[in-house]
């Protein structure tokens, strides 16, 4: 589960540093670097033409109104590029590659309307500018595969808590210590999804480390503690009813998510920062063995969060390999290492207990996480430029 | 994009300014630009400042040897990825160089800088080091032994065993020695020194990442307060056990005892003639007995070290820098500076006339689980050959060294620290070539 809540938007913690002459000066002679200033009621480009390649527009918003600024495609609708939220008194830089044609420049003041426009003109260079196609199908198709993968894994999530549930309200441990982290591994293929439900994820699946004093112990992982207590010191197994209690919260709060992803759709950026924030989420808790802390069948969860950072890179991967071929043969290299390190920890259909891992494996998985994480980190940024 | 900021653009809070003809390079989309208002200091100013100190990275020996000693230390050693071929290797060594030649010169570690680049890809550099002026950053580079096929493996995994330099094995077990693995030993070294901690620590941090599915990070130390001098500028620094430490250290004027001392010179190596201009990095994790130490009498801490507290003189008299006279007898015949005691012990009249580039540092880990402060001297030396120059010395002090009732070592490592990185070269390419 998450930690803590860190949706805060990386935005305006630069205005401290908004010391304003000279802004953004570009090299004189450079037509190819050119200076935007907006303000709440204008939008000056340095120039309503450049030579096409990679045309860099520096903009200050110089007014009082968060602006944003745009280059449109000639039909005034397809936006080639974009940056938003840019706040008073602040600097931001559009860098784009510009194929020879008609354009057309637009700020938008207060963020609404049309914005001001102006014609914007790319002429010929002779230099190969890369494919400026639209890349909207690649999108779609990435977004329909992301879409489905999680009803299904919400599908499958349902169907084996359902399972787990009755085995533990019947008293059957042995068969419901089975079915665990089986189950689990449908929540952690999709825990990004799911942890975006604020509501859900601390009542599913709050670890008892993470709890503020006075709340309330449940989900998943209340359940593992009464069926694992051999590392708990003094525990109180749970009562029938208690259990009972737990138990179908829990399956009820799973219909809810089921219910709540049978709709859902993602932009290329969500599944992008999706797959990166499920390797967060192992090297958080799961190669460190604090996630299954009563269980130890972390491994299963460390699975679960590859597969599906996987499968949302291998959504991206059309435009990914257009767009930065390297950088998806490096993410294609690092998921097949770290996929051999988990396989040599596989047991039967699972994997073994954590603590049967050595400081070295554990070092060893740890760095094939990082090694990863390095390059799937850039993606977003590959997939959108 | 050529544009250039007078007295601006080395500024690491300016490189936006660059960065934003860098980011144009690459085709990227929205980036981030830091207005470059806060120009700050002119370069002449900026060498009149020691916060604005810079070392050169390349020249003829790599920098922070005898650079004088900077206040604060990362030293950090690393393992190659089991996958990674020698042509990873090399790689490595070209982004580290150019990383590292960025960051000594007060730019950041990646072309973009900090706040520049996509807004929707991490920055290439992690940005704590924004508007710190380098601070005499130095970074020196070293390869350990077992990256030329580790000793008994005989797995020669990057084709360098046939090059590997006949000083550098694994440094012999001494007595009294209780090594860690985890802090002992490495692939790959780092040493990055500066007089503002957050910068040294920026430099290491920024190369790890670099590193990343090549190689990993296997140990770290930071150290604060240099516990030797590289430069007669500077006065004799103390230790934790508050005795001024490497009197008799060299010193970076010295330049014909540095020579004959530090530098590996040519012919000394047939198989390692790359080492040419380089020189041996001996690290050593010296873990203090604090408390048993602070309850000693002042006799007993002035006979242990031979020297007075207060001036650091031999106690056979004079002043700091007087020799130490091992024939001056007091009271019961015994000699003032005792023979055992850690002046005794290393003066390099007892030593073949060894004498060692000491750039050690002070460092407090937090505590133990006993309450006792887990601090100590992480000491390095570099050397010409530490067969000749570290390990005869260690072996007589880890002996007879009456210091040795109060310090452990825990962490050791020796690396082959290569020649400098010149012209457009990458650190280590004579390795290579
Ligand atoms: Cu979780």
């Amino acid at each position: 589960m998450i930690r803590k809540t860190t949706a805060l938007l990386a935005v305006g913690a630069f205005a401290l540093t908004g010391c304003t002459e000279n802004n953004a000066a570009p090299a004189a002679g450079d037509a190819r670097h050119l200076a935007v200033t907006a303000t709440d009621d204008s939008c000056q480009v340095a120039a309503a033409t450049a030579p096409s390649g990679t045309v860099t527009f520096s903009v200050t918003n110089s007014g009082n109104k968060v602006n944003e600024f745009y280059v449109l495609g000639s039909d005034g609708l397809r936006i080639i590029g974009e940056v938003e939220n840019i706040g008073p008194g602040l600097s931001r830089d559009l860098v784009l590659s510009l194929a020879p044609g008609e354009y057309f420049s637009a700020c938008k003041p207060g963020m609404v309307g049309e914005g001001i426009r102006a014609p914007f003109s790319v002429i010929d260079s002779g230099e190969q500018v890369g494919p400026a196609g639209d890349d909207k199908q690649f999108v779609d198709q990435a977004s329909t595969a992301y879409a489905g993968y999680v009803k299904d894994q919400t599908d499958q999530l349902l169907a084996k808590t359902q399972k787990f549930v009755t085995a533990v309200k019947a008293g059957k441990d042995d068969e419901a210590r089975t079915l665990y982290p089986d189950a689990r591994m449908h929540w952690e293929r999709i825990e990004t999804v799911a942890e975006s439900f604020g509501d859900l994820d601390p009542r599913m699946d709050a670890r008892e480390a993470d709890l503020e004093k006075g709340q309330a112990f449940t989900g998943w992982h209340r359940l593992e503690k009464d069926l694992w207590p051999a590392r708990a010191t003094g525990y109180t197994a749970m009562t029938s009813a208690e259990r009972a209690k737990i138990a179908d919260t829990l399956l009820a709060d799973t219909k809810t998510l089921h219910q709540r992803t049978r709709t859902m759709s993602f932009t290329a950026d969500e599944i992008s920062n999706g797959a990166k924030g499920l390797l967060d989420e192992v090297a958080a808790g799961k190669v460190t063995g604090e996630e299954e802390y009563w269980s130890r069948t972390d491994l299963y969860d460390f699975q679960g969060n590859i597969d599906g950072a996987r499968v949302a890179w291998e959504g991206l991967r059309p435009l990914l390999k257009k767009k930065d071929a390297t950088l998806d043969g490096q993410i294609d290299k690092e998921f097949a290492n770290l996929q051999q390190l988990l396989d040599a920890q596989k047991q039967g259909a699972g994997f073994v207990t954590y603590d049967k891992l050595s400081k070295e494996q554990v070092k060893d998985l740890s760095d094939a996480v990082n090694a990863l994480s390095e390059p799937l980190s850039k993606m977003t940024a590959a997939v959108l430029k | 994009m050529t544009a250039v900021q007078p007295g601006g653009l080395s500024r690491r809070g300016l490189l936006a300014a660059s960065g934003a003809g860098a980011a144009a390079a690459g085709g990227l989309s929205a980036a981030m630009m830091l207005t470059p208002g806060h120009a700050g200091a002119t370069p002449e100013q900026a060498a009149d400042s020691p916060a604005e100190r810079r070392y050169d990275f390349r020249g003829e020996h790599q920098a922070g040897i005898t650079t004088p000693a900077q206040d604060r230390m990362h030293f950090a050693a690393f393992d190659m990825d089991p996958r990674a071929s020698r042509e990873d290797l090399v790689a490595l060594l070209q982004d580290w160089t150019s990383a590292a030649e960025r960051m000594t010169d007060g730019r950041g570690a990646g072309s973009l800088g900090p706040l520049s680049g996509p807004y929707d890809a991490p920055p290439d550099d992690t940005g704590e080091a924004i508007d710190l002026p380098p601070a005499g950053l130095t970074i020196t580079f070293g390869f350990g032994s077992s990256l030329f096929g580790g000793e008994g493996s005989g797995k020669d995994r990057f084709g360098l065993a046939a090059r590997r330099p006949a000083a550098l094995e694994r440094l012999p077990h001494f007595p009294g020695d209780n090594l860690r693995q985890q802090l002992s030993d490495g692939d790959l070294c780092i040493q990055a020194c500066s007089d503002d901690p957050q910068v040294a620590v920026h430099a290491v941090r920024n190369l790890t990442r670099i590193a990343m599915g090549r190689a990993h990070l296997r140990w770290s130390q930071l150290g604060f307060g240099r516990t030797s001098s590289t430069s007669d500028a500077q006065s004799t620094p103390r230790n934790l056990f508050g005795f001024k430490d490497g009197t008799m250290g060299l010193r970076g004027e010295e330049t014909d005892a540095i020579d004959e001392h530090v530098w590996v010179s040519s012919g000394a190596d047939p198989l390692a003639e790359w080492m040419t201009g380089g020189s041996y990095l001996v690290a050593r994790k010296i873990a203090m007995r604090i408390e048993p130490w602070d309850r000693s009498s002042l006799r007993e801490q002035e006979r242990v070290v031979g020297r007075t507290k207060a001036e650091g003189a031999p106690l056979s008299g004079g002043t700091e820098f007087s020799q130490p006279d091992f024939a001056v007898k007091g009271r019961g015949g015994q000699p003032m500076v005792a023979l055992d005691s850690h002046v005794g012990i290393a003066h390099p009249s007892h030593n073949d006339g060894v004498r060692l580039l000491r750039r050690g540092y002070n460092y407090v880990d937090g505590n133990d689980e006993m309450g006792r402060l887990a601090a100590g001297l992480f000491f390095i030396a570099f050397v010409t050959d530490p067969r000749t120059h570290y390990i005869p010395m260690q072996t007589k002090m880890s002996r007879d060294d009456l210091m040795q009732e109060y310090v452990q070592h825990v962490g050791s490592g020796l690396f082959a620290v290569p020649p400098g990185a010149q012209g457009d070269r990458y650190v280590g390419r004579g390795l290579f070539a």
